[in-house]
């Protein structure tokens, strides 16, 4: 299958402080490589900081890209204008992490779900589409003449989705969508978004801090560190035997139920530095638990260890295990 | 019995917050009050500490801590309780902090109310305390303004007010909900090695069955106000009764939403999600039945 979308050497960086304070550049993605396939699910996945939803935001061109490209489905749009992006942004659309400031509270669920239909000029009864799209995200037709303060958390989410859907997209990115959303909600949500990616044909750039939220819907998983992917891998192999240390931290910090009584967390040194004060070498080196002399020297590359699975770790080719400390809960 | 909280009912106004909910927490003992939000659970922490936010009012029920109802209380015989007997971890710990004044000023209020320390003393408690949470550099940190400080160190400060004047019970209100996976790790960590050195009772306020099962040792769930199970962790996780127990502990997707209470509940709140529902689900609300040891149960299917 070609890929829909394809990302290389991408970097969004800021800059800080004026003609008072020193000038400091923040790199909120620093080069970031990735490729996601036709009707396909990549997560991204990583915690506060690491570049994530900047990520997202750059390959649709809501934020500017310092360097790099970004090719949907063959042309590179990442030094478009806007006027020549506008055809595009009916192909790539967004749900965004905050039902509550993404829905306009003074506007009807159905003037808010027919908006991208009435931007783009699409023919047809708008009326009668938002009543299909509404009932294809589980919501009755009738909600079209409420507005969102009426609806739940996950009821606004499945707004916001079927606003997405109008413009019948290849790709949707889903930025931290669960978060805020409560277990059993969340769980309805993602069952949602599964039958749609099959009945829509779409793929997903889904973009969250939690591990174990992308578990069930994604094919791939890409782990982002201060703005660079440290690992990717298909899901159940990047579970299963994560190579990157800080994804094995990562696996290891969330509490999982079946493990009462034997979790022990791994302990990493300090917080994660900031994206103004990237530190040189690996990026990960000043709190991994396993560095060594290299990895304070060189940058690591993101390398393809196997088919399918990239690592960038000067360690990965020996992977070594994580000591845990025998400190239990 | 440390606490015994006996058919407590709160109200907000119209809407019921908390039903008629009994449970007791032994010396040492870490509670976990499990639910999703709006369930009623950080409504329960705070009536313990007759902390309630207005226009929410305790309109019955019993709270025995050590043998006395905190209800007929004074307010200044409660502030001799909150932050010495019973100490609270709020959830938001930027929210709790007072952007305005330096980390050692406000963290040594509990110290000087109640141990009348003077400033200087309780900086040098709480740079010891601050040092055992894990902050490597405890004089500098006492320096900083909140907003200097990350999400984690700034949990922290407030383990360690909470702890500062010894408390026998402690309020754990989603502590970690706003952190990183791996600051909360770090964080449980943390707690886990407080209680075992202190054994202080715990109820430990959260949404997540995985820390539940890392952290406690029974477990309450609350939905729509109501107590609708309680047991042993290991009973819980294992053997869940309540059909909603059952949901959550198997990771089910449940359709509809949480209904709120406006009156004394004259149905199951849960009947019209339960896949187990029968005729008495709509017409009843439930009675507490004991199905096990230690194990409470309000469902009409036992």
């Amino acid at each position: 299958m070609p890929a829909l979308l394809e990302v290389q050497n991408l970097k969004t960086h800021y800059r800080l402080g004026g003609w008072l304070s020193r000038r400091r550049i923040l790199r909120a993605v620093d080069g970031v490589d990735l490729t996601l396939k036709s009707q396909q699910t990549l997560a991204v996945v990583g915690e506060s900081g690491s570049g994530k939803t900047t990520l997202g935001r750059t390959i649709l061109r809501l934020l500017e890209p310092t360097e790099g490209r970004i090719v949907l489905d063959g042309q590179d749009i990442s030094r478009l204008s806007q006027p020549r992006l506008r055809p595009l942004r009916r192909r790539m659309q967004i749900v965004f992490q905050h039902p509550y400031a993404s829905l306009n509270p003074r506007k009807r669920v159905g003037q808010i779900v027919a908006q991208p239909l009435r931007i783009h000029q699409v023919p047809g009864d708008h009326r009668r589409q938002v009543a299909e799209l509404l009932e294809r995200v589980g919501l009755p037709a009738s909600a079209a003449d409420h507005y969102p303060h009426e609806f739940s958390g996950g009821q606004r989410q499945r707004i916001a989705i079927a606003r997405a859907l109008a413009l019948r997209p290849d790709l949707i990115v889903l930025d931290e969508i669960t978060s805020g959303l409560d277990a059993t909600v969340k769980l309805r949500v993602l069952a949602l978004l599964r039958e749609l990616q099959a009945d829509f044909r779409l793929a997903y750039l889904f973009i969250s801090h939690d591990l174990s939220v992308v578990r069930s819907l994604s094919d791939r998983v890409a782990v982002m560190y201060l703005g660079r992917i440290v690992e990717e891998a298909p899901t159940e192999m990047l579970f299963e035997r994560p190579l990157h240390p800080y994804t094995q931290v990562l696996k290891a910090s969330i509490p999982e139920p079946a493990n009462r009584g034997s979790w022990n967390p791994p302990v990493l040194v300090g917080d994660a530095p900031s994206p103004v004060n990237i530190p040189p070498g690996c990026r990960f080196h000043p709190r991994c638990p396993l560095a060594q002399a290299v990895c304070r020297e060189a940058e690591p590359e993101l390398r393809e260890l196997a088919p399918g699975r990239r690592v960038a770790c000067h360690l990965a080719e020996a992977p070594p295990v994580l000591a845990r400390d025998d400190v239990s809960a | 019995m440390l606490l015994q909280v006996k058919d407590l009912t709160v109200r907000y106004g119209e809407h019921v917050a908390v039903w008629d909910a009994g449970f007791t927490l032994g010396e040492g003992e870490v509670l976990g009050l499990v639910g999703e939000s709006g369930a009623g659970k950080s409504t329960v922490g705070r009536a313990l500490l007759r902390l309630v936010p207005e226009p929410g009012r305790i309109v019955s029920g019993a709270i025995t801590f050590k043998g006395r109802d905190l209800l007929p209380l004074s307010e200044a015989e409660l502030r001799a309780l909150r932050g010495a007997e019973i100490a609270l971890i709020p959830q938001d710990p930027l929210a709790a902090l007072n952007p305005a004044f330096r980390i050692g000023l406000q963290a040594t209020d509990a110290l000087a109310l109640h141990r009348g320390l003077s400033r200087r003393e309780g900086q040098g408690v709480m740079a010891r305390l601050l040092a055992r949470m894990g902050i490597p550099d405890p004089e500098d940190a006492l320096r900083r303004y909140p907003h200097e400080l990350s999400g984690g160190m700034r949990q922290r400060v407030l383990i360690a007010i909470a702890f500062s004047c010894g408390p026998s019970l402690l309020i754990a209100d989603e502590p970690t909900t706003s952190l990183d996976v791996t600051t909360q790790a770090q964080i449980l960590r943390l707690l886990a090695g407080l209680r075992s050195e202190t054994g202080v009772a715990t109820c430990f306020i959260t949404h997540d069955l995985g820390i539940v099962a890392h952290l406690t040792h029974r477990v309450a769930i609350l939905y729509a106000g109501c107590l609708v199970e309680q047991a042993p962790t290991e009973t819980i996780l294992a053997a869940p009764r309540h059909p909603y127990t059952r949901a959550l502990v198997r990771s089910l997707p449940l359709d509809g939403l949480m209904p709120a209470l406006r009156e004394s509940p004259r149905a199951c709140p849960f009947s019209h999600r339960c896949p187990e529902r029968m005729a008495i689900c709509d017409t009843a609300h439930p009675p507490v039945k004991t199905v096990g040891a230690g194990h409470q149960v309000a469902c009409h299917l036992y």
